[in-house]
């Protein structure tokens, strides 16, 4: 029961009572407009230097009140993953939640403490705004509901990649990825906003969101459809690619970027591989078109058209001067990063598509160019970079200084050669990082200690490698030496070679950014070793081409000048890959499919003189 | 010409006729309409007539994903909307097998009961003014104000908070938040002799409401009443205290109860609870600063998040009743079903309809205010 005497009537003076209310200040008073409280979920503002365009915030509202409008004049780059694309607001729409801001992959939304949005209509003539850091009447508010670290709906956290650790991955080429499990790949699947940016950065624009969508789904059939839509080189990729999706990647603006090479990777490995076969050639045309095409070279753009043009019922024939297709894939790049089965699966399924592939065919030595020029309706040059650069220091010439394309062929070969008791690399890259590993790897084997160098002229933390290579490289028991330029090769007085002289880098370009280094000879450096390994670069070799062809053609700095869809000047010539435009597989891919794409509409339209 | 024998269907006897009571009338709650037949000022009959307010929010949480729905459910009941988003995030919280972090428990009791105080303040201004009394409801509405200022500080808005999200709330309470609470606390506690002085102490008001629309527990128990109104009639029920969920059991309060089951008993009911909310919410603000940890359990990314399939069936106490909610997944983003166990969908419909009849027009607005109904919990 209640504790109120409802029934006491009180003294007949109670009324009077109400006059004590003249002393105090009333229930009801007119408030002056104030400032909205602190996090206010008032009108929208938005950093248009932090917005990348990705529009999460509109997939996230619940009352479709946000539409991405396009910006013109403001940047746009699918490379580092920026649209010119704001979100505005409808706020006949709105609700004021905040799922956008909380949501917001870059942090660039928040809601302002503005909160009145009465005006006349030479201030604001619609419902329809485009939010920016100014507000909406003009009037800078602070910022009110922002972006808080505990309240982020975005998952900044990558999942963890199962490694073999350094001292299990040292002796032996088995690969030292292991690849996500079940729920790793859902996880992983699951943080992605399907904004698209992968799929812009991609050379190839692999069709990521969909396939990230459809492992999220469990669904890995339908994920390896998507994938082969755009890339035949699927399993590959999904372990080797450059990866310029995930630097594109929104989540990568605060957090890490989605693991979208790993997802790739665990679709592959998930379905079958003779479904792998079926689904990949599902839209392959029944009717042979009775033209016939000859691709020299089996690296991933011979072979990516080859794929593409044989499904379109083309006669494909591909020559590969190598014991076994797939290029640099398979010579360049190490067991441990990228085991052969894996590159034999993507080649099987190109080859069930028709593409017949010759290999120990080397055009120009073999068969002359001439002939396939005679045979064949269109001739596709994928020849990519085979001859490792030099560094031309004073005596370079000594027979221990080897190129890293060359070291890296042999060991996929298996041919014989003797490894070094102590290596010193030149060069910063992804090749470097390979044979440095690779004779790592065969030093343990046969010497049971690792006594590898590696020196460049950058320093540590902007060496073209990717900084997983370095990380592990290093774990690995290599070491790294930078702003190192090579000066010489030490050789003793029988001609044996004792070391590499280097100098300390000052400075690697001018003021014109040309390359052009300088030393400070102060720093001079010996670096003790048996053998020095060349890894700055490749270059094409050409002389297939025949002095008369190389002369008839038309150049650009040193490469076969093409058109946009990759035909040379020579009409029956096209040429892919990294000898035109590098530098990496998923590239030549991209340009395998444009390649294939002109020649298959030159082909069909016969236009073929 | 009418045939000899013609006769309207529906035609009333002369000496009945019928009043459209809203839905736009002060007496009224919300969006809502009763149609009274009547005799002079006798109620005959009466007849719910809702439908104003349907905005179709179980089926809009069909299409949306999981976390979109939080905008959408405060909707449900504007006066108190805090128990709506807790109950639906009770019940996501199950389906997704989320355990929601302590801080955030207690952060949500202090929600409910913030909520529970201005919407019984709002309640009894309603009340009050159906018996001519408007001052009442000028008081209820601005210090119910005091209590939106502290919602506006704790969640960014005053009225739909959104602050409720499945896995625990969206924000950590601001600096010096709660010293700023029980202020507000202390003065909404020096306030209560001036409603009772004014209200429950007052002989127009007693005599208005006792013995206005008075039913039986009987009744109460087959026509589904719940919460205040259930109370009012003798039964101790209390979702709080009888299914606890958050950390009800760790709080002591106790469940006011009165017999009569009239209006004036439920006024009582809601008036002492005001005092219980005030007491659990001294609790909460001594608690709070020694209870550290996240404010919200990990969820996944909102725009890929499938449930479980299943469902489950959440309940709470609301300032109106037990409010429930029964949610459905066959293992999508989306819900499959929804339905809201609005406690006004009783109270408004079958409740009200009996209640009313047989007693006087004048009566009508004080029962429906004094059954506490909500509209939109009826046509949600």
């Amino acid at each position: 029961m209640s504790d109120i005497d409802y029934k006491d009537r009180g003294s007949i003076l109670k009324p009077l009572k109400s006059l004590s209310f003249f002393g105090r200040s009333p229930v009801t008073e007119k408030i002056e407009p104030r400032a909205a409280s602190a996090n206010y979920r008032g009108f929208h503002v938005n950093d248009w230097t932090k917005c990348v365009g990705c529009s999460t915030c509109q997939k996230v509202c619940d009352n479709a009140a946000i539409t991405m409008v396009r910006i013109p004049g403001l940047e746009a780059d699918p490379i580092k993953g920026i649209r010119d694309e704001r979100p505005a607001i409808d706020y006949g729409r709105c609700c004021w939640c905040g799922l956008c801001v909380d949501i917001c992959p870059t942090g660039s939304l928040a809601l302002s403490r503005e909160y009145v949005h009465t005006c006349t209509e030479d201030q604001l003539s619609s419902y329809f705004v485009l939010p920016d850091p100014n507000g909406m009447h003009g009037v800078a508010y602070d910022k009110g509901w922002a972006k808080t670290a505990d309240a982020d709906l975005i998952d900044l956290e990558r999942q963890d990649m199962h490694e073999l650790p350094a001292e299990q991955r040292i002796g032996n080429f088995s690969e030292m990825v292991l690849g996500y499990d079940d729920q790793q790949a859902l996880l992983e699947a699951s943080r992605c906003v399907q904004c698209g940016m992968c799929h812009d950065a991609c050379p190839t624009h692999m069709h990521a969101p969909q396939y990230i969508r459809a492992i999220w789904e469990g669904k890995m059939e339908e994920a390896v459809r998507w994938i082969y839509e755009t890339n035949p080189f699927a399993h590959i990729c999904g372990r080797v690619c450059t990866r310029r999706c995930e630097d594109a990647c929104s989540i990568g603006h605060r957090g890490e970027p989605i693991a979208i090479r790993w997802l790739k990777r665990y679709a592959m490995d998930a379905v079958p591989h003779e479904r792998v076969k079926q689904i990949a050639l599902a839209n392959k045309v029944d009717t042979p078109t009775g033209k016939r095409i000859a691709v020299i070279g089996g690296g991933p753009a011979g072979l990516t058209a080859a794929f593409d043009l044989a499904k379109l019922g083309h006669g494909v024939t591909v020559f590969e001067a190598q014991d076994q297709p797939g290029g640099m894939t398979r010579y360049g790049i190490p067991e441990y990063r990228l085991p052969y089965d894996r590159i034999d699966r993507d080649i099987d399924v190109i080859r069930s598509a028709g593409v017949d592939i010759r290999c120990n065919v080397r055009i120009g030595q073999d068969t002359p160019l001439d002939t396939l020029r005679a045979e064949y309706d269109a001739v596709l040059l994928a020849i990519g970079l085979q001859e490792g650069r030099q560094t031309r220091i004073p005596n370079s010439q000594n027979d221990k200084v080897f190129r890293a394309v060359d070291l890296l062929a042999k060991i996929t070969a298996n041919e014989p050669f003797e490894v070094p008791h102590c290596a010193v690399v030149i060069g910063g890259g992804n090749v470097a990082m390979d044979i440095a590993r690779s004779l790592a790897r065969l030093q343990k084997q046969q010497y049971g200690h690792v006594n590898v160098v590696i020196t460049a002229l950058e320093e540590q933390q902007h060496f073209l490698a990717d900084p997983d290579e370095i990380k592990e490289a290093l774990e690995e028991g290599i070491v790294i030496r930078d702003q190192c330029g090579p000066q010489g090769c030490e050789i003793d007085a029988s001609g044996k070679l004792i070391g590499l002289k280097t100098w300390k880098v000052i400075s690697i370009f001018d003021e014109n950014k040309r390359f052009a280094p300088r030393y400070d000879e102060a720093g001079e450096t010996i670096h003790v070793c048996d053998t020095v390994i060349e890894a700055i670069g490749q270059s094409a070799e050409t002389s297939l081409l025949g002095s008369e062809l190389t002369e008839s053609l038309a150049w650009d700095r040193g490469r076969l000048k093409v058109d946009e869809d990759g035909r040379t000047s020579e009409p029956w010539l096209w040429t892919a890959g990294d000898c035109v435009n590098g530098p990496d597989v998923v590239h030549a891919v991209a340009d395998g499919h444009r390649c294939a794409a002109s020649i298959h509409a030159v082909l069909t339209n016969s236009e073929q003189t | 010409m009418r045939p000899e024998n013609y006769q309207s269907f529906h035609q009333p006897p002369s000496h009945e006729y019928e009043l459209f009571f809203g839905p736009n009338h002060p007496g009224i709650e919300g969006n809502y309409a009763l149609r009274v037949q009547l005799h002079g000022d006798e109620v005959l009959r009466a007849r719910a007539d809702g439908g104003y307010l349907h905005r179709g929010f179980e089926k809009l949480m069909e299409g949306r994903l999981w976390i979109q729905n939080i905008a959408l459910v405060p909707r449900i009941c504007v006066p108190d909307p805090v128990p709506m988003e807790v109950c639906y995030s009770l019940a996501i919280e199950q389906l997704g097998g989320l355990e929601v972090p302590e801080r955030a428990q207690w952060i949500r009791v202090m929600q409910l009961e913030l909520s529970r105080i201005a919407a019984h303040l709002f309640t009894f201004g309603g009340h009050a003014a159906t018996t001519g009394m408007y001052t009442p409801m000028f008081w209820g509405i601005a210090d119910r104000d005091l209590i939106l200022d502290l919602f506006e500080e704790l969640s960014g808005g005053r009225v739909y908070h959104i602050y409720n999200i499945p896995g625990g709330v969206r924000r950590d309470l601001p600096e010096g938040y709660l010293d700023r609470v029980r202020k507000t606390l202390e003065y909404i506690e020096s306030r209560l002799p001036d409603y009772d002085n004014l209200m429950f102490q007052n002989q127009i008001f007693v005599r208005r409401a006792t013995g206005t629309g008075t039913m039986t527990q009987q009744q109460a128990l087959e026509w589904g009443v719940t919460g205040p109104n259930l109370r009012a009639t003798g039964l101790e029920f209390d979702v709080r205290r009888d299914d606890p969920y958050l950390v009800y059991d760790q709080l002591e309060f106790d469940i006011p109860v009165e017999e009569a089951g009239d209006a004036w008993a439920r006024a009582l009911v809601r008036r002492s609870e005001l005092k219980e909310s005030l007491r659990i919410l001294r609790q909460v603000v001594d608690r709070l600063p020694s209870i550290g940890g996240p404010i919200r359990a990990p969820i996944p990314n909102p725009l890929a998040w499938n449930l479980p399939a299943g469902d489950v069936y959440t309940r709470v106490e609301s300032s109106k009743g037990e409010l429930a909610y029964y949610v459905v997944s066959n293992g999508g983003d989306k819900p499959y079903r929804v339905h809201v166990r609005g406690p006004s969908a009783m109270h408004a419909v079958q409740v009200l309809e009996n209640l009313v009849t047989g007693g006087r027009v004048e009566d009508v607005a004080q029962i429906m205010f004094s059954l506490d109904a909500c509209p939109p919990e009826v046509d949600r």
